[in-house]
């Protein structure tokens, strides 16, 4: 008891998770009063209490701005820049997702407020594993994450595609993650530590170099399974197909952040002595992430599986940026995170409100003429593919900017190259839908045929979500800086000062071809 | 007057922009969005004939600078400025559209708010390629200008606008990728995206030659499928025949022939003299093709597209016949071609909105009918013939010179054949339209000739063709302080001066 006072006492370690405590609180509030309220009362107003508790994590997470940067809870969690980054990020996909959540979930479906809950919690696990710098505390955030996520991407029960969904995703995401434990464990045995600063300190001089490779080797195919990198990848397009499309929003880029924030953290921080090794590997993954995300996507006639096939080459672009050296890889890969996220919970959204919780309108060719039926849906979803295309002035342009601009400057010019070719790829299944979303509906006679809207409502709440995510969007297309100071300072906090890599300014001699 | 001097290119950009969002602000009610997309276009037009009425012939390199910090790291600068080379495309970006607007009056009908908001969207994309000389805000509105195209085909295509706006956005969207490696790679080489530092470090930096030749490949490859130079037309004939009439005047031609002057030779002097030969070969062939296909069409739009591969690929062998008398001509043929072209569309979409089709061989003996289309028409089509005393001439004449002595005879030669087929398959098309016996579908419609919105395009156009005919020396010197081809050898200079001087 004296030792639990004590703890609660010891402020600033608690100030060191703040955001988590306020979400977990938001979580176990939501699920009390969700039993104890009547079972006839709406539970709509418990998804605004969530919404509410996440504002309040992000503002607790910009608090800890003011903390000095370090470690606490003996060194098994970290508040610096980097993890303000991503927790700001995190909540922020969180909130719009709720907001979503509240106003496209029909009205009677059983179990809302644990849809809301569900949420959070699995927030709280993404944050953690953002702050985490232990291996065994990364573990249990990915694990709560992870739960969370299996149990939202089962929610439509009364369909075959659901239950479907969350069996593939748990079992394959528990092989995942049994992977990263196997591999936690290697390095455990290597070097005789958890923490993550005192591998990056033993690595260089530890005996059993191939147990530390083999350790690498098994927890990248953790990671890369969470980020639904190629080869790993077979899990996204059946699981975003069966999954509600709000929940698709959130599990298509919360998770991802926080799994990249993971990665940055392993390979920049923990293992940056073995960037030889990595650095091709990824370079590997990446190109085939690109180009069989790409390849895929093209012969969809789903929309959520072609979004699905496009994450996966987002993905691609995103990995590009770890050939990038030092800072500038590191703050590519955190801002290709924030403008991805914007861009995909944006088109998600819009697709949840032209499809439906029901999904009555699933395949490409449904969305024909839908700039002539709402004109609002039909502009919003064309300007969300023109982010992802990867059109200058919204934030997609300046992710794959970064990242690739990191990759030239870490001489993977060829990268580079493959990656804009894909991107210019990508451009014909993105267009395809838009096109049909402007073509004029009177074609071939289809007009008549097209399904009337199961249109959900469109209240207060998800027309702050939509215009969170076009802002959002817009503002990392136009004015970066900002956003990109924060990518860097965090790239800075990351980063082990005795590894710090000048960026040529002037006239260097060229990086050697690949 | 200072300040707006030093602000009048940033509210060229943003005009536009701003009337987009107004029109998507208005009900769509009593044609408002036609009426604010006019008014913004006029009020653009205005602020683009400031530039030339403040322009100084005596200040050497870009004026109405605006340089600013716009992205810290890395560092891209908000830089934009007009010197003699991009100062009359502004304006003639500026001309066209409101006869665009006009154009697309009644051709509209449905989604006006979405098509006049895309259509000026467009606007300040094209200027913002023009006016740029930051090769990151180039490139932005580079890419930016594809997308309202792309999605107006689609919307308002004739028959097949999605596959048509497909191919269009794929054909420019995948070789800026290599233009977009091309610019990443000279930026981890120098530290700057800036136009005019790039210049000088290219000149004298220390770069190996190698790299330097696939970088100008790379931004050769991106504006070559842009103008189109033969064989990398595949686009064209499907756009022109979808795209709707407005946003045919403004897409072929000028962005990618203005690239190639100022960011291809102006960035790469040295390996732009490697691909010349190339360049000019494909140019003479391109001319040939295109006419040959023109004269074939059944589909007048169809025609207007290879018509346009012909003289558009006679503007590059301008440029590439790197002579100062050529790049004279071939800026000077943009500006006509962008006239003519304009007043010919306007016509072609008159006529394919009264009768709805494009099938040359469903109209004839409409002169009667329709005395005004017909007399506007064939006055446009002389100047694109090359008439002398209209403004074709001058352009083709200038380049024809300078291939001749400052390139080669033979391709001279063969290029002026190109001149004598346009004269065919464009008589001949008038006589097919106009002329010989009155056709079913002549009858079958009510003559209603231009109206006075269309007429109050026309004739300056028309006015517009005659004066550039007469009097080029209004232009010339202007155009003159901003083309500078790279020296190919000083005996070459030396001729085309002299022809100057002969002129």
């Amino acid at each position: 008891m004296i030792f639990v006072l004590h703890f609660l006492l010891n402020h600033e370690d608690l100030f060191r998770i703040l955001p988590e405590i306020i979400l977990t609180l938001t979580g176990v509030l939501v699920m009390l009063l969700d039993a104890t309220l009547p079972p006839g009362w709406a539970r709509r107003p418990l998804g605004w209490v969530a919404a509410f508790g996440t504002t309040l994590a992000l503002w607790g997470s910009l608090f800890q701005l003011s903390l000095p940067e370090g470690t606490g809870f003996s060194g098994t969690i970290e508040t610096s820049a980097f993890t303000v980054f991503f927790h700001v990020l995190i909540c922020g996909i969180v909130l719009v997702a709720l907001l979503l959540s509240l106003d496209t979930l029909p009205e009677k479906s059983h179990h809302q407020g644990e849809f809301y809950a569900l949420i959070v919690f699995g927030a709280v696990g993404m944050c953690l594993l953002t702050g985490a710098v232990e291996l065994l505390l990364v573990f249990i955030a990915l694990e709560i994450s992870s739960i969370a996520t299996y149990i939202l991407a089962g929610y439509r029960k009364h369909t075959a595609r659901g239950p479907e969904a969350a069996i593939k995703y748990f079992l394959l995401g528990s092989f995942a993650t049994a992977f990263l434990l196997y591999g936690i464990a290697m390095i455990f045995g290597a070097t005789g530590t958890t923490q993550i600063y005192e591998i990056a300190r033993l690595v260089p001089t530890a005996q059993n170099q191939s147990f530390i490779l083999a350790g690498m080797g098994l927890m990248l195919v953790g990671i890369l399974f969470k980020v639904s990198a190629v080869p790993f990848h077979v899990w996204t397009p059946d699981v975003y197909e069966g999954s509600p499309t709000p929940v698709v929003a959130l599990m298509s880029t919360a998770p991802k952040a926080a799994a990249f924030a993971l990665l940055l953290r392993v390979v920049y921080e923990m293992l940056p002595t073995l960037r030889p090794v990595w650095q091709p590997l990824l370079w590997v993954v990446a190109v085939l992430s690109m180009t069989v995300g790409n390849l895929a996507a093209l012969r969809q006639q789903n929309v959520k599986r072609m979004l699905a096939y496009s994450a996966i080459a987002h993905a691609g672009y995103l990995l590009a940026a770890f050939a990038g050296l030092g800072t500038s890889g590191i703050a590519a890969a955190s801002f290709y995170t924030a403008a991805y996220a914007a861009m995909n919970v944006g088109i998600f959204a819009v697709v949840t409100l032209v499809s439906g919780y029901d999904e009555k309108l699933p395949l490409i060719n449904d969305y024909r003429g839908l700039i002539y039926r709402s004109p609002l849906l039909g502009s919003l979803l064309i300007f969300f593919l023109v982010s992802l295309i990867g059109i200058p002035f919204t934030g997609g342009f300046f992710g794959k900017f970064y990242s690739f601009a990191a990759a030239v400057g870490g001489g993977a010019i060829w990268l580079a190259i493959i990656g804009l070719l894909n991107s210019g790829l990508a451009a014909a299944y993105y267009l395809r839908l838009a096109l049909v979303t402007a073509q004029r509906p009177d074609f071939d006679g289809e007009a008549k045929s097209t399904p009337p809207q199961g249109s959900p409502r469109v209240g207060a709440a998800v027309i702050a979500a939509v215009a969170m995510a076009v802002l959002a969007t817009l503002v990392l297309g136009i004015i970066p800086n900002d956003v990109l100071r924060a990518t860097e300072s965090g790239a800075h906090t990351l980063q082990a000062p005795p590894a710090e890599i000048s960026v040529p300014v002037n006239i260097v001699e060229p990086p050697s071809q690949p | 007057m200072n300040e707006i001097n030093n602000s009048i290119l940033t509210l060229i950009l943003l005009v536009p922009l701003a009337g987009a969002v107004l029109v998507m602000l208005v009900p769509d009610r009593f044609k408002l969005p036609n009426w604010i997309a006019l008014l913004t276009t006029l009020i653009t037009f205005g602020l683009t004939l400031h530039l030339p009425a403040h322009f100084s012939l005596t200040q050497a390199g870009f004026q109405f600078e605006i340089n600013r910090l716009w992205i810290e790291r890395p560092a891209i600068f908000y830089h934009v400025g007009v010197d003699g080379l991009s100062l009359w495309l502004v304006v003639l970006v500026g001309l066209l559209a409101p006869a665009g607007v006009v154009a697309s009056w009644n051709a509209i009908q449905s989604r006006r708010k979405l098509f006049f908001a895309l259509f000026l969207i467009q606007q300040t994309a094209m200027f913002g390629v023009f006016l740029s000389l930051d090769l990151m805000v180039y490139y932005g509105f580079w890419e930016l200008s594809l997308v309202p195209m792309a999605i107006l085909i689609a919307m308002y295509g004739r028959k097949n606008g999605p596959k048509a706006a497909l191919k269009f956005f794929l054909f420019t969207f995948i070789p800026s990728a290599p233009l977009l490696v091309a610019i990443l790679w000279l930026y981890a080489q120098t530290g700057s995206f800036d136009f005019t530092t790039l210049q000088i470090l290219i000149a004298h930096g220390n770069f190996p030659a190698g790299a330097l030749f696939w970088a100008a490949l790379a931004f050769l490859f991106a504006f070559a499928v842009k103008v189109p130079v033969f064989p990398l037309h595949g686009w064209l004939a499907d756009t022109f025949s979808e795209a709707p009439v407005a946003l045919a005047m403004v897409v072929a031609g000028k962005l990618g022939l203005y690239s190639m002057l100022r960011f291809h030779i102006g960035l790469f002097p040295e390996q732009a003299r490697l691909f010349a030969p190339l360049m000019v070969g494909l140019a003479v062939v391109g001319i040939l093709y295109g006419a040959c296909l023109a004269l074939v069409q059944r589909d007048f739009w169809r025609l207007m597209a290879f018509a346009a591969l012909s003289h558009l690929s006679l503007i590059t062998l301008g440029i590439y016949g790197l002579t100062l008398t050529g790049w004279e001509g071939a800026v000077y043929q943009i500006l006509s071609h962008g006239v003519v072209d304009g007043a010919l569309f306007l016509l072609l979409g008159v006529l394919y909105d009264r009768y709805a089709t494009s099938q040359i061989n469903a109209y004839g003996g409409l002169a009667t009918k329709l005395p005004r289309t017909a007399t506007f028409f064939v006055i446009a089509s002389l100047a694109m013939i090359g008439l002398p005393m209209l403004n074709g001439f001058i352009g083709e004449f200038l380049i024809l010179v300078g291939t001749f002595t400052g390139v080669s005879k033979g391709w001279a030669i063969v290029a002026t054949l190109g001149v004598i087929l346009s004269a065919a398959y464009m008589l001949w098309l008038i006589q097919r339209l106009f002329f010989g016996p009155e056709s079913a579908l002549a009858t079958s419609k009510l003559p209603e000739d231009l109206h006075v919105g269309q007429l109050a395009v026309l004739w300056p156009l028309t006015a517009l063709m005659l004066v550039m005919g007469v009097a080029p020396m209004l232009w010339l010197p202007t155009i003159a302080t901003g083309t500078h081809p790279p020296p190919v050898h000083v005996q070459t200079i030396t001729t085309s001066s002299q022809v100057e001087v002969q002129r």
